[in-house]
């Protein structure tokens, strides 16, 4: 039971991350009907971004701030200057040259901080709290938990309630329709990219610690991770993302538990195979609109 | 400024009563020319709409009437000509700046977001004003002069009948207080009686508030039943345009120009 317990919260704080990650995939998927094959790769950008400001400042939290803010920059950047200028005629080009963005991140990457692992700091203690015998969350876990909290329900309350929400959500369903309602189509997906790109910096921040540190391939796992939360949410469901997201982390830290650490890139394949086969749109999907 | 007068025995008709030539023309195009890539769709297409009137223009199928309000609104480049609205260029403006610059545009299939609410729809239509009490009060009087759109604020855009999206369509536009409303085809897939409700209403707005439409309609007598001055559009022309009553009550033009 103690296990049992270990391994639900363990799961839910990687869900946490897998969920936020998610959640910027969809924000993306929304907006541009891109899959942001890149994510992984520009949120480690923005972590080693933050990894360069504390080395040289002594502040982790400044390299914190720093992350988000080179994680919506670059975001803004790659809609602006790469994706806005892809042909969206075949779903298959904005995939190949996000893939070629990952090379090129990666290589850079590689060649200004060298292919190997960093140290990356964690704010607070990972040891586990132990309430009544059992050990449960650490600080570090309630840190993830809050900061994905906060972001998360941010974001759903700027969507639903204000005006930049109504306005992203307009351009995102009817972009032609938005125009002529003198909604600025382009700047609000730029704040789309921005946003989930952000977002994915904020995760990175928030994973890396828990595993082997700061690499340039650091968040391949995860995007697979997250991706196939995403999915198993439906792509078009950021509840769905933020569910799926946690259902996988879920999987995850049961199956490493339970099984053994290696079966684990096997379980997420399975379960996004399953997803595929026996609900495609995912577990989330709306009941498609009738246009009459 | 006058509707295309084409000298020769096809347009010997035309004529501009009731809106004469001076600073009451709201919208005046001249030569425009419009298609899709290299199919032009618009041949130098000349029209004059005075303000506070309706307009309404009808044709056959393909004669150009949707393009038209397309190139007006700037969603597709017109390749040459002039748009004038209240006499400022518009050619060349943004789609998204049109709407500050008091022009609506109402689109083929009426545009309202499905997957909106007709809340949400309404009040996207006032997000662009500075003025936010306005845009408040514009809402408030669209909910006033829409009832059944009132009593479905929460609802989402596909739960609506085809009456109740138009109603959202034009209220909408209505909440961004246009000078220049351009609509097409407001009547269909709507039932009779619906659609008399919405002529009659573009005609109350009309009178109260000075509203200019420029309508497009396939269902000619409905439209010319509403407008003041009627336009006839064919391949991609304008062939005539006359006071609606002389069209709707010339035996000879309404044979010659629309088929009854």
């Amino acid at each position: 039971m103690d296990r049992f317990v270990f391994l639900t919260i363990d799961g839910l704080s990687r869900g946490a991350v897998y969920a936020a990650f998610a959640l910027a995939l969809v924000l993306i998927w929304r907006a541009a009907r891109v899959v942001n094959f890149a994510q992984g790769a520009m949120a480690v950008a923005a972590a080693y971004v933050a990894y360069t400001v504390a080395t040289a400042t002594g502040s982790y939290w400044l390299g914190f701030l720093v992350a988000i803010g080179a994680g919506l920059l670059l975001g803004a950047l790659v809609d602006r200057v790469v994706m806005r200028h892809v042909d969206h005629a075949s779903p298959l080009n904005p995939v190949i040259v996000a893939l070629g963005l990952v090379l090129l991140i990666q290589a850079v990457l590689g060649m200004v901080y060298g292919n190997e692992f960093r140290p990356a700091e964690a704010p607070f203690s990972r040891s586990a709290l132990t309430v009544a015998g059992v050990a449960v969350l650490s600080p570090y876990d309630l840190f993830v938990f809050a900061a994905i909290g906060v972001v998360v329900s941010g974001l759903a309350w700027m969507f639903a309630r204000t005006p930049v929400g109504l306005r992203m959500r307009a351009a995102a369903f009817a972009p032609e329709v938005s125009r002529l309602l003198g909604v600025n189509v382009g700047g609000m997906l730029t704040l789309g990219w921005a946003l989930a790109s952000g977002v994915g910096a904020l995760a990175a921040m928030l994973v890396l610690p828990t595993e082997l540190g700061l690499h340039p391939h650091a968040m391949d796992l995860v995007f697979v991770s997250a991706f196939t939360g995403a999915v198993v949410g439906g792509l078009d469901s950021p509840p769905g993302a933020v569910v799926g997201g946690l259902v996988v982390g879920l999987l995850l830290s049961y199956v490493s538990g339970y099984a053994g650490s290696d079966l684990t890139p096997l379980a997420v394949l399975v379960l996004l195979l399953a997803v595929l086969l026996v609900r495609p749109g995912g577990l989330f999907a709306p009941v498609a609109a009738r246009r009459v | 400024m006058s509707a295309r007068s084409e000298p020769g025995p096809r347009a010997p008709q035309s004529r501009t009563e009731g809106n004469p030539a001076g600073a009451s023309d709201l919208l005046v195009v001249r030569g425009l020319e419009a298609g899709y890539g290299a199919a032009p769709v618009l041949r130098a297409v000349d029209l004059t709409v005075a303000a506070g009137t309706i307009a309404a223009v009808v044709g056959a199928n393909g004669a150009g009437k949707t393009t038209l309000l397309r190139a007006l609104s700037g969603m597709i480049r017109p390749a040459a000509g002039q748009v004038l609205l209240a006499g400022e260029e518009l050619r060349g403006t943004p789609v998204e700046q049109l709407v500050r610059r008091g022009m609506a545009h109402v689109p083929e299939g009426r545009g309202v977001i499905s997957e909106l609410t007709v809340d949400e729809n309404l009040r996207l239509g006032g997000l662009w004003r500075r003025d936010r009490a306005d845009a408040a009060r514009a809402l408030d009087e669209v909910y006033d002069l829409f009832e059944p759109l009132a009593r479905r604020r929460r609802h989402l855009g596909h739960q609506l009948s085809g009456g109740e999206r138009q109603m959202l369509a034009l209220g909408r536009a209505l909440v961004g207080r246009p000078r220049l409303l351009l609509l097409d085809e407001p009547s269909l897939g709507l039932a009779p009686r619906v659609v008399a409700r919405i002529m009659a209403l573009l005609r109350q707005l009309r009178d109260r508030t000075g509203l200019t439409v420029l309508l497009v309609e396939q269902n000619v007598r409905s439209a010319l039943a509403v407008a003041d001055q009627g336009v006839v559009m064919s391949l991609g022309q304008v062939v005539i345009a006359a006071p609606a009553a002389t069209l709707r009550d010339d035996v000879d033009l309404r044979h010659a120009y629309l088929g009854f």
